[in-house]
């Protein structure tokens, strides 16, 4: 009897899987190396190769979606896709509207970037990417905040003299950076979050359980260390 | 994609301008010139048939429906477009899927739930299971009725005030014949108002092709996207690093826009010149004028 119950509960299981859904993600496409649009028009990242792995290691079926950023959480609400993965940090203000996962990333610093060493940060006018965890802390100094809507933008905004400043992820500011002959990391670093996690509906705890799962598992087996030293350097920030 | 473009970092000059123009990210680009054409063809019919539904409305001799059409012009004239932009799709959206939960789902689970809107799988539009160019499709489809709207009341007013200009003798004329009003619709008021509608109508065009690039707004990848995507400046995390260009791929779109305005201007007069053959017009007596 217990056998058969086992082997019905394993039936009732499979059965559900194979009716499973599509899990769309969402992401902004513009955020590297988190997330970026590559030359086949593809998006791409660390975030989408985590994102397939994830969706592998608990058997889902997903696709992914490109969102701008500053409608990325309404959408998700409005359930037009079923998680965001856009290098969205873990933060009270966004756990009254979303969910979280486990962090897949640990919490990152965030650097000011200026034209030069003088900047004036306390006070001076600071560019900064609307809605991310960085123009909250720019709400709550002296600066004069300038937002944008993409991190692109606000690059423009302090070659062009618009802004002191520019502050932002350090992990995406740096490639611009040392790119460029021009723009220099000014001031100290911040650490501003509680990790990255992946975004879901506050009455998805299906999905939530799922990725959490595989979350742990690629931290438990050191594959997340590893993919984040491929995408980010061999100086990255790991799990222990 | 070009042969020669294996290592990009390894070009210089033309090579790599080659190259670069030629990704599968910018074929996306010069596809979404297609995006916005088809979305032009198709909604300027759609608007007109909305325009001309709103104009006989406006007319009609049942009060019910005369209220409909005429509030539906004024309302929509008087809202800012872009309300109308975010407004419709997300509406239509709620809505289809609000009925399909109806019918698909459980009808006792409310589809609000604080602040999220959720129906069940079946009842998703599209089905997260399709395909992403049916998501895509389906966009553009939104998009067709959120222009459709706002545009068919500019063209419902055209249309109407053209069907007032038609000068009052000719229906007269007609109803002398014996036709009933429909037929006078049918046989003179309609065909005779376009010389009239055509100013107006040409206008409306024009501001419908310079509206395409809210397309934008209702998150179609559309020419305005692809621009602001390509041109953004890239670090070495692409293939194809370089400053920030938006400049030169917004100059482009530029010169798209120009080069369709212009060819349209061609065509309209054209068009302006067939319909006033003949006309009782200040336009139709200068061509008399002029073949004699």
């Amino acid at each position: 009897m217990k056998k058969l119950t086992l082997a019905a509960a394993a039936f009732a299981l499979t059965a559900g899987m194979g009716m499973a859904q599509t899990v769309r993600i969402a992401t902004e496409g513009a955020y590297p190396p988190y997330n970026l649009i590559n030359d086949q028009g593809q998006v791409a990242g660390f975030e989408v190769d985590l994102g397939n792995e994830l969706c592998k290691r608990a058997e889902l079926q997903c696709t992914w979606v490109k969102n701008d950023w500053d409608s990325i959480i309404p959408n998700l609400v409005s359930s037009n896709y079923d998680a965001i993965m856009a290098a969205m940090s873990i933060n009270e203000e966004r756990k009254q509207v979303i969910a979280f996962t486990e962090d897949y990333l640990p919490p990152a610093p965030s650097s000011y970037v200026a034209l030069d060493e003088g900047a004036n940060l306390e006070t001076g006018i600071v560019a900064v990417q609307t809605g991310t965890v960085q123009a909250s802390h720019i709400a709550d100094t002296q600066a004069t905040m300038l937002e944008y809507p993409n991190i692109d933008q606000v690059f423009a905004a302090v070659r062009n003299g618009e802004a002191d400043a520019a502050f932002g992820d350090h992990e995406v500011m740096r490639p611009f950076v040392e790119d460029s002959d021009d723009l220099i990391f000014v001031g100290e670093q911040v650490r501003l979050d509680e990790g990255i996690g992946i975004g879901v509906r506050q009455s998805d705890n299906e999905l939530r359980e799922k990725l959490n799962g595989a979350i742990a598992a690629m931290k438990q087996d050191g594959s997340l260390n590893a993919l984040i030293k491929t995408h980010f350097g061999e100086d990255a920030q790991t799990y222990e | 994609m070009l042969s020669h473009c294996t290592d990009p970092s390894a070009l210089q000059g033309l090579a790599w301008l080659s190259c670069y123009l030629t990704t599968g990210n910018h074929m996306l680009f010069y596809a979404s010139f297609g995006t916005v054409l088809l979305l032009l063809a198709i909604t300027a019919p759609v608007a007109l048939l909305f325009g001309f539904g709103g104009a006989m409305a406006s007319r009609s001799r049942i009060a019910g429906v005369r209220w409909f059409g005429r509030i539906y012009t004024s309302m929509v004239r008087g809202v800012p477009d872009i309300i109308f932009f975010l407004f419709v799709p997300i509406a239509l959206d709620q809505g289809f899927e609000w009925l399909r939960s109806r019918v698909y789902c459980d009808p006792s689970v409310p589809v609000r739930q604080g602040n999220e809107f959720i129906v069940c799988a079946a009842a998703k539009l599209p089905l997260s299971t399709s395909p992403e160019w049916v998501h895509q499709a389906y966009g553009i489809f939104l998009a067709v009725i959120a222009f459709a709207v706002v545009f068919g009341a500019f063209a419902a007013n055209v249309l109407h005030g053209a069907m007032n200009a038609v000068p009052r003798a000719q229906l007269e004329t007609a109803e002398a014949y014996g036709m009933t009003p429909r037929q006078v619709n049918r046989r003179i008021l309609v065909p005779q108002m376009w010389t009239y509608a055509l100013p107006g109508l040409a206008n409306l065009w024009m501001i419908l092709i310079k509206a395409t690039p809210l397309l934008f707004v209702l998150g179609v990848e559309d020419i305005v996207y692809w621009a602001r995507e390509l041109g953004g400046a890239k670090t070495r995390a692409y293939a194809y690093p370089h400053p920030d260009w938006r400049l030169y791929y917004f100059l482009a779109i530029l010169v798209f826009y120009l080069l369709m305005t212009w060819g349209s201007e061609r065509i309209f007069d054209r068009i302006r010149a067939r319909l006033s053959r003949g006309q009782a017009t200040a336009a139709g007596e200068a061509m008399r004028k002029a073949a004699t």
